[in-house]
């Protein structure tokens, strides 16, 4: 079936495996996620997470990977839909955490009343005030 | 904003910019407020509230410093409210004139600080070293993370029209996050003002005790 994904790095349309959780094939995840199929396991950057032994059809199965029990089994906060059809992947509380305290603003891209797009990293060589209201 | 755009016109040419965005979920909702202000720096739109959960924000104004390198200098923070409607008669609506004019200081102060900065950068004395910075850092802990998840799956809930469910997903995100305003007061009902102020939020308000709305900030002069 059709499901949307939400994740750091945007909003993606993908096909999914049957069955419970969210079966992708590797190059939607990888797209969606930035975690990337290998052989020794489910990886992003230098870290590589095995598939857990005994319970291999829950996590691989026919050239898919089921994000929905990696992010489980990492601990990673995740929400999604009753028909399972719209997914959030959040990332860990503890690498938001690290990611403050090593001070370096993390981007991000918003639009404007036009729908023009701005990142935080379009303004690099100024000084930044970041600021928040809301109309409510 | 119009404290913003004054602010901007003075410091635009100092290597400075001022990017103001709205935690606003509701389509068109920060229009007018963004039109009448006609601010010359950006004025985005977050209506997910990406920023709250990258910067772990729970309230506005909040605000961040960041230098030219990118680095935070002052994270996450009150940007200078004060919270003197704590002091609203609510018979009157009045506030004392004594809490207006520490509101207007606190405002001024902040506003101060931030020129400050603008001018003198790594100099000011308002500026945190990194190790300060750290210590002023608010992280967030696995119910807030998991709490911007049902935020996020709530908003696209409700764009796609599915509000029953979405509204399920953004009050299990204010159970999970109680302490942030942004997400009980995005999801509260507006009242005919278009604020989230009805009975329920001076209910939280009042549960607050001698909690603050709006924590003072760690800023010289700043009044408490």
């Amino acid at each position: 079936m059709m499901a949307t994904v939400l994740t750091d790095l945007g909003e993606f349309t993908v096909t999914t495996g049957a069955g419970d959780g969210l079966w992708l094939t590797p190059d939607q995840a990888a797209a969606a996620t930035g975690w990337s199929l290998r052989p020794e396991g489910l990886c992003r950057g230098d870290v590589c997470v095995p598939v857990p032994k005994g319970r291999e059809a829950a996590f691989v199965a026919d050239d898919r990977v089921n994000l929905a029990a990696f992010w489980a089994h990492l601990g990673m906060p995740a929400a999604h839909s009753g028909d399972g059809d719209v997914w959030v992947l959040g990332e860990a509380a503890d690498d938001r955490a690290a990611s403050l305290r090593s001070l370096e603003a993390p981007d991000f891209t918003l639009p404007d009343l036009h729908g023009t797009a701005h990142s935080l990293s379009d303004y690099r060589g100024k000084k930044v005030l970041l600021a928040t209201w809301a109309s409510w | 904003m119009s404290v913003w755009q004054k602010l901007y016109d003075e410091l635009q040419d100092r290597n400075f910019i001022i990017i103001a965005v709205a935690m606003d979920s509701r389509a068109d909702a920060a229009r007018p407020w963004i039109e009448a202000a006609a601010p010359s720096y950006p004025a985005l739109i977050d209506r997910d509230h990406r920023l709250a959960e990258l910067y772990n924000m729970v309230n506005v104004p909040q605000a961040v410093w960041i230098d030219e390198g990118g680095r935070i200098v002052r994270p996450a923070e009150n940007a200078g409210a004060y919270e003197a409607f704590r002091s609203l008669d609510r018979k009157t609506m009045t506030v004392p004139e004594d809490k207006m004019a520490t509101a207007a200081q606190a405002k001024a102060t902040y506003v101060n600080a931030v020129r400050d900065w603008a001018l003198l950068g790594p100099a000011s004395s308002h500026v945190f070293a990194a190790d300060q910075a750290r210590a002023q850092t608010v992280t967030p802990n696995a119910e807030i993370s998991q709490a911007h998840c049902h935020f996020r799956l709530g908003q696209f809930l409700l764009r796609q029209d599915r509000a029953a469910e979405g509204r399920e997903h953004l009050a299990e995100a204010a159970r999970l996050h109680p302490t942030s305003w942004n997400i009980w007061r995005q999801g509260a009902e507006p009242n005919e003002t278009g604020l989230a102020a009805g009975p329920e939020f001076w209910q939280r308000v009042d549960a607050l005790g001698d909690d603050y709305y709006y924590p003072p900030v760690d800023m010289a002069g700043m009044p408490t």
